[in-house]
């Protein structure tokens, strides 16, 4: 199966310090939540940027999602704070 | 389909000469809006991140919902991102329509529904060296919830 580009933005990339990182397809029945859950064990960092999921939101292929939703067949889930545009 | 113009650039922009190409329109009602960065107390400037591949698609979704619900014949938005100093344009929203009323609301419902719906992150940069991300305002959600839609 394809890979999973993840992107970062704002206070969740400094805290992970990287902007992207790259995983295999997680599976398209796993949950976003879950994968956070799966993600914030590899750093103290990832840790840090998921542990308040009610300052979190989420994009799946440019669209925004809640986070209960099944990655599915998307290529590409963004993960930042609440948007202040404008 | 109104006539669209849409720009996402660090650039900055000349609200006269978009309000111009608005007004060659021949609908005889201009409408805009321009957010500046304000001078919020020791604000050195504001550093805007954003989402390119996200931030067309909201844009060109959000102008569509527009054009379905008033009768537009040109849109003009422009965001910049980057560092901007206080006091420097951010964003500007131009609607033309034969119809002021058409004009005024299209031109509130954008920028009320790009302020939570368009993929950028504002930054404080403070004179003394401090900053921080600007957290999204409760109200900001209120006021495009009450357009209804999306």
């Amino acid at each position: 199966m394809a890979g999973l580009t993840i992107l970062y933005f704002a206070w969740v990339r400094e805290r992970i310090g990287q902007d992207e990182q790259q995983i295999a397809h997680p599976g398209a029945d796993m949950t976003i939540a879950a994968l956070l859950d799966a993600l914030a064990i590899q750093s103290a960092g990832h840790a840090a940027a998921f542990a308040d999921r009610a300052r979190l939101r989420a994009a799946l292929d440019q669209r925004f999602v809640p986070l209960d939703t099944p990655i599915g067949a998307a290529r590409e889930l963004a993960l930042f704070p609440p948007v202040t545009g404008g | 389909m109104p006539r669209l113009i849409v720009r996402v650039d660090t650039e900055d922009f000349d609200p006269a000469a978009e309000l111009a190409g608005l007004e060659r329109l021949p609908g005889g009602a201009v409408a805009s809006f321009t957010g500046l960065v304000r001078d919020d107390g020791g604000l050195t400037a504001l550093h805007l991140e954003h989402y390119p591949a996200m931030t067309e698609r909201q844009i060109a979704d959000i102008v569509a919902q527009a054009a379905a619900r008033w009768p537009l014949l040109g849109v003009t938005v422009i965001h910049r991102y980057g560092t901007l100093p206080v006091g420097a344009r951010i964003v500007f929203v131009g609607t033309a329509s034969s119809h002021r009323t058409a004009a005024l609301e299209a031109c509130a419902f954008l920028i009320d529904w790009l302020k939570v719906s368009a993929p950028f992150w504002k930054r404080t940069l403070r004179q003394d060296g401090s900053g921080e991300w600007v957290e999204a305002a409760a109200e900001d959600d209120d006021r495009a919830a009450h357009w209804g839609g999306q």
